[in-house]
């Protein structure tokens, strides 16, 4: 809330610069955003009057005025259309300086001389306002200079009070915490209540006692506010970011600002017979004081009269029974309303007002009396009228318990790590307003009806901490049994992870959770995403169910940028919905697109592809020791390359996938090369094996290579799968060293050529054993795979 | 013996001669070979005396292995001089780039990430991570943050529907291991965070990592000491730490940390709004409710928690002064770390 230093300081005014104050009481818990003079810097401005305003002779929109700066007469030329006689305002006199460095001199305005300068308010650095002429009191002392009548030697404090503290949303709350933090005591206003000088009430009936535990009331009648606010009441008002209205409204600003009460005032003559204070019921609704129309949900608590509602209670007053200038007699409301059955409501309609926010946090229950006195005696003095008795509704049991709470000493050395004098502990508590009575071991405390905050001794603790200030609290090291912690070798970190895909060129993205479904669809059209209720945008609208439509834009955002060569992977959780409940998965994405190579003396500039992908996939499937457990296989899906997919298995599971976007998936993404993808559950990468030493051979190793022709269609992976069992005990190694399609070979053909290792722990292999072993290979591949062996 | 020493002469001028190893091979079998002319004058001995004979034979044989001398230096000259000229045509301008591929790395959010994981891990503290899509008990019940609570507006929350969110904080993990586990504890929670909130400060999603130590006797000083080390650790610089009031509903007694500057060292600039200082991370005592909600006995135990933003943190380290670059995946950016 925003609060004028000298407002505060006519409470408690401690010895303290701006920013020293401003730095206290942040550092009490009471943040300062921010600190701004009420007005800029300016000099030379005096209170003048109008005398008279004359047009000018040679410019329509021009005045000459006659103008009493007190001891003279200047002529002065002015544009504002509010220049009349009469009026007093701001006068610039020559030589004055306003904000933005500049002076006021002498000047000659289409042939008449001007002695000086009108102010609008945003001239003065006072507002924004730049309609015309700053209008002063009638009774503004001429000749006086400005910032000494306006006071303006003042300064806004800003402060950011945090949900817990509503006690501190008035002056009077942050007036009590300066005063305890500088011993100082506070002064509050005197004044006199006003008596009842007439009898008349208003019929008040609470039906929701829960949620208004205290309604108090009073009719004042015969006012006048056809006149503005005096110019104090304005100002004050101004600089705390409230806009006068008219008197009465003022006053129950006033009030909420200095005391933290929201009250509200009814016109008397608009309200149909008595108020009660009750639950919307079916199908009301209500014209707002902002003009809107909202419909009342059944759990809304309203002031209504006979007619209906009139006031959403502690939020919005009605447009029917609103005050205007016209308004003689009025219905004034102090009320409590009980936070929780007011929290989130006026949300709910789409308000925040300066009530709201303050019933939701808790506003001092026994307050209500005490405001409305304050309020009567301050428009009597304004306005006039004539007060009726004040009338209080209230239901003690549904105030809020305020129990006492126990502080035990021992506990300020246990949680804070501080030991308190007694003294200390109740000149801090006492200065909070708590009732300190000293027990065994510590103290008993009643709790102040303004603190909503405090309920159990941590509560307390926090007071004593605040306000001895946590800075000067002990520092210490935390002291704790070193016990070691289980890590399982089998489970690779994911670091490693990250590590080895960036020493092979990879960067590491991080794309957003949520993405657009329509990208999302082209990548998983059968899969439901999540989808949030309140998306902050459209293209950020449902959770992704992969991360590849966020890695594939992450890619065509550095393509768009003069990026050929991009290689990036991610990893992050995926949202799939599934019958047994919603999977949370840990994944792995790949991209992949330009040359294989950075530009370079040594380097060919080929076009990277489906194994440069693949090998990268496959090395990391490594890293665990156990890439032996898959394996992959020809795959379709939606948005890939038909004929350049493959799923990747492990233990029967599929686990991943890996593929070239299909082309004109890519086109209409904007990608010119092919891209490739590959997406990977994260836990079976990761979850690996503890390596289990098997014995050296003594004995040389026997190889042999086979080239042999078979369909293209032949999975050389299946293939050698089979040869491996074919080829016997004595095979350590089998390699694929060449595959050659073209010239020499049937074009629906091609050659594999197998490197075949033999290798035996006990002895040395002799040729028959190789023979045999070749011998089962050849069968086998001429058998299931019609393979003919190439020469 | 005229004909001997003319002999000798005609080959050490021929030896002395030749310019390749093929050449003097065959100097070598034209005098010493089978048939050689040396050979030749060997074998011509049996004409003579058997009083010259020996003599004779001396010569020769001095002269013989002369030449088996002078072929051999001659040779090992040729053999060098060839290596000198491979290793002249050999040579290379070493100071070309190595034929190696060019460096990823990982994102500076996770760099950031490592870097507090490293810091906690080594005082025993483990990394715990949870889910992203949350129930509202985890997410807020159980942080003492019931329905309609002011500070519920404090968290600009994504629904999923009525009871599920996503995650404004990585606390609910703490409230999972607190379920899960028995004190004493000792945990940092890395991960993905949302708000719906987006502007030039704010991105939709960010990153935190919490921290939450319980054991039986741990206190606000304890925290503050932690909290002050992790700053200086982690900016490697003596930083001027404070410690301010603030309010979560988690913690109690609940503080703000700020910091010193780091981009004008506390004088004022654009980076601290002209404060000298920059709000941090936020800690607090775990606050009772939480302790019940969890089945933790608060007399018994006491705790901390706290928390900070990666992206915050990670731009104060690097400089970086644009929130949104962390997530535009520019690789002029990216290569940056």
């Amino acid at each position: 809330m925003k609060i004028s230093e000298k407002w505060l300081r006519e409470w408690v005014s401690p010895s303290l610069s701006t920013q020293e104050l401003a730095h206290q009481v942040t550092m009490a818990g009471l943040e300062v955003d921010g600190i701004e003079p009420v007005a800029e810097a300016f000099s030379g401005v005096v209170v003048a009057e109008i005398l008279s305003a004359e047009p000018h002779p040679d410019a329509d929109t021009l005045r000459v005025c006659q103008v009493s700066a007190g001891s003279e007469t200047v002529q002065i030329v002015c544009g504002a259309p509010n220049a009349r006689a009469g009026l007093r305002v701001p006068l610039a006199q020559v030589d004055a300086e306003l904000p933005g460095d500049f002076t006021i001199k002498r000047a000659n305005l289409r042939g008449i001389e001007s002695q000086g300068m009108l102010c609008a308010e945003q001239e003065l650095g006072l507002s924004d306002r730049s309609d015309g002429l700053m209008e002063l009191a009638p009774d503004a002392p001429v000749g006086t200079d400005l910032r000494h009548y306006l006071e303006l030697d003042d300064q806004v404090i800003e402060i950011s009070v945090t949900p817990n503290r509503a006690d501190c949303l008035g002056v009077s709350g942050i007036a009590r915490e300066v005063g305890l933090l500088n011993n100082l005591a506070v002064t509050e206003p005197t004044f006199i209540e006003a008596s009842p000088a007439i009898t008349d009430t208003i019929a008040i009936e609470v039906q929701a006692k829960e949620c208004c535990p205290r309604y108090v009331s009073r009719v004042i009648k015969g006012i006048n506010i056809s006149q503005p606010s005096p110019q104090w009441l304005q100002e004050k008002l101004r600089r705390c970011g409230v806009r006068s209205i008219d008197a009465v409204v003022d006053v129950t600003n006033y009030l909420l600002l200095e005391l933290g009460q929201p009250m509200h005032a009814f016109d008397l003559d608009k309200l149909q017979g008595g108020i009660e204070v009750r639950i919307a019921l079916p199908d009301e609704s209500i014209e707002l004081l902002d003009g809107k129309r909202v419909k009342l949900g059944e759990d809304t608590l309203v002031i209504a009269d006979q007619q209906g509602p009139v006031a959403i209670a502690g939020i919005m007053g009605g447009q029917r029974s609103a005050v205007n200038g016209t308004t003689t007699d009025i219905v004034l409301e102090a009320a409590f309303f009980a936070p929780k059955p007011l929290a989130g409501k006026a949300r709910s309609y789409g308000l925040h007002t300066d009530s709201s926010h303050r019933f939701e946090r808790g506003v001092d229950f026994e307050l209500q009396v005490h405001a409305m006195e304050r309020a009567t005696q301050m428009l009597l003095e304004l306005v006039g009228g004539e007060a009726g008795p004040i009338r209080e509704v209230v239901s003690k049991n549904h105030l809020p318990a305020r129990p006492d709470v126990v502080l035990r000493s021992s506990r300020i050395e246990k949680v804070l790590g501080l030991s308190l004098s007694s003294s200390e502990v109740e000149r801090i508590l006492q200065g909070l307003g708590l009732g300190v009575t000293e027990t065994d071991g510590g103290w008993t405390c009643s709790i102040p009806s303004w603190r909503f905050d405090i309920a159990i001794e941590v509560d307390l603790l926090e007071e004593l901490a605040r306000v001895y200030g946590y800075n000067r609290l002990p520092v210490t090291h935390i002291r704790a049994k070193l016990e070691m912690n289980a890590q399982p070798e089998k489970h690779l970190s994911i670091r490693y992870l990250r590590r080895h895909l960036s020493a092979r060129g990879y960067r590491e993205a991080i794309t957003y959770s949520f993405v657009d479904s329509q990208l999302q669809r082209i990548f998983n059209p059968e899969q439901t995403p999540v989808a949030l209720s309140n998306p902050i945008s459209a293209d950020m609208a449902v959770m992704r169910t992969s991360l590849l439509p966020g890695l594939v834009s992450a890619v065509v955002h550095n393509t768009n940028r003069q990026q050929s060569r991009v290689r990036l992977f991610e990893t992050g959780l995926r949202f799939i919905p599934s019958e047994s409940g919603l999977r949370q998965l840990p994944t792995l994405a790949m991209a992949l697109t330009g040359p294989r190579f950075e530009e370079s003396w040594a380097s060919s500039t080929d076009a990277a592809d489906f194994f440069d992908l693949k090998g990268d996939m496959e090395s990391l499937l490594g890293l665990a020791r156990t890439s032996e457990h898959f394996y992959t296989e020809a795959t379709s899906r939606p948005a890939f390359h038909p004929g350049q997919t493959a799923r990747i298995i492990r233990n029967g599971d599929v686990v991943g996938f890996l593929g070239a976007l299909h082309p004109s998936v890519g086109a209409e993404l904007g990608l010119n090369a092919p891209l490739y993808l590959c997406e990977i559950n994260l836990a079976p990468v990761l979850e690996g094996e503890i390596p289990k030493y098997a014995e050296l051979s003594k004995f040389p190793e026997v190889r042999r290579d086979l080239a042999i022709i078979v369909d293209k269609t032949v999975s050389a992976v299946r293939l050698m799968e089979d040869v491996r069992g074919a080829a016997g005990d004595y095979l350590t190694n089998l390699r694929l060293f060449d595959v050659y399609t073209g010239k020499g070979i049937d074009p629906k053909r091609k050659s594999l050529a197998l490197g075949l290792t033999f290798r035996d722990q006990s002895r040395t292999l002799d040729e028959e054993d190789v023979n045999a072993a070749i011998g089962q290979v050849i069968d086998l591949v001429e058998k299931n795979y019609d393979a003919e062996l190439r020469n | 013996m005229e004909n001997l020493e003319s002999l000798a002469s005609r080959a050490r001028s021929a030896i002395a001669s030749a310019q390749n190893s093929a050449d003097l091979e065959q100097l070598r079998v034209d005098y010493l070979g089978k048939k050689g002319e040396l050979t030749g004058l060997l074998k011509g001995l049996g004409n003579l005396s058997s009083q010259d004979r020996p003599k004779v034979g001396a010569l020769i044989n001095v002269v013989k292995q002369e030449l088996q001398g002078l072929i051999g230096e001659r040779k090992t000259a040729l053999d060098a001089a060839a290596v000198e000229t491979k290793l002249e045509q050999e040579a290379i301008d070493v100071t070309l780039p190595g034929r190696a591929d060019t460096l990823g790395g990982v994102h500076p959010v996770t760099k950031t990430i490592e870097r507090m994981e490293d810091f906690f891990s080594a005082i025993g503290f483990d990394v715990v991570e949870g889910p992203e899509i949350e129930d509202d008990y985890h997410n807020f019940e159980a942080l003492n943050i019931p329905a309609h609570h002011p500070a519920r507006a404090m968290h600009d929350t994504f629904y999923v529907d009525e009871h599920t969110v996503l995650r404004t904080h990585t606390s609910p993990v703490q409230v999972r291991v607190m379920e899960a586990q028995e004190p004493p504890l000792r945990i940092i929670c890395p991960g993905r965070v949302y708000r719906c909130d987006s502007d030039l400060t704010h991105t939709p999603m960010f990153h935190q990592v919490e921290g939450l130590l319980i054991d039986e006797h741990s206190s606000f000083s304890d925290l503050k000491g932690l909290i002050e080390d992790f700053l200086r650790v982690f900016f490697e610089r003596d930083l001027e730490v404070r410690f301010r009031p603030s309010y979560f509903p988690f913690t109690e007694p609940s503080a703000e940390v700020d910091i010193q500057c780091v981009n004008c060292g506390g004088e004022g600039c654009r980076v601290c709004s002209h404060t000298g200082w920059l709000e941090v991370m936020g800690c607090g005592m775990v606050h009772p409710k939480v302790f019940e909600s969890a089945g933790i006995d608060a007399e018994q135990y006491s705790g901390f928690a706290f928390g900070m933003g990666v992206e915050r943190l990670a731009m104060l380290r690097y400089g970086v002064n644009d929130l949104r670059l962390f997530f535009d995946n520019d690789l002029r950016f990216l290569e940056q770390f």
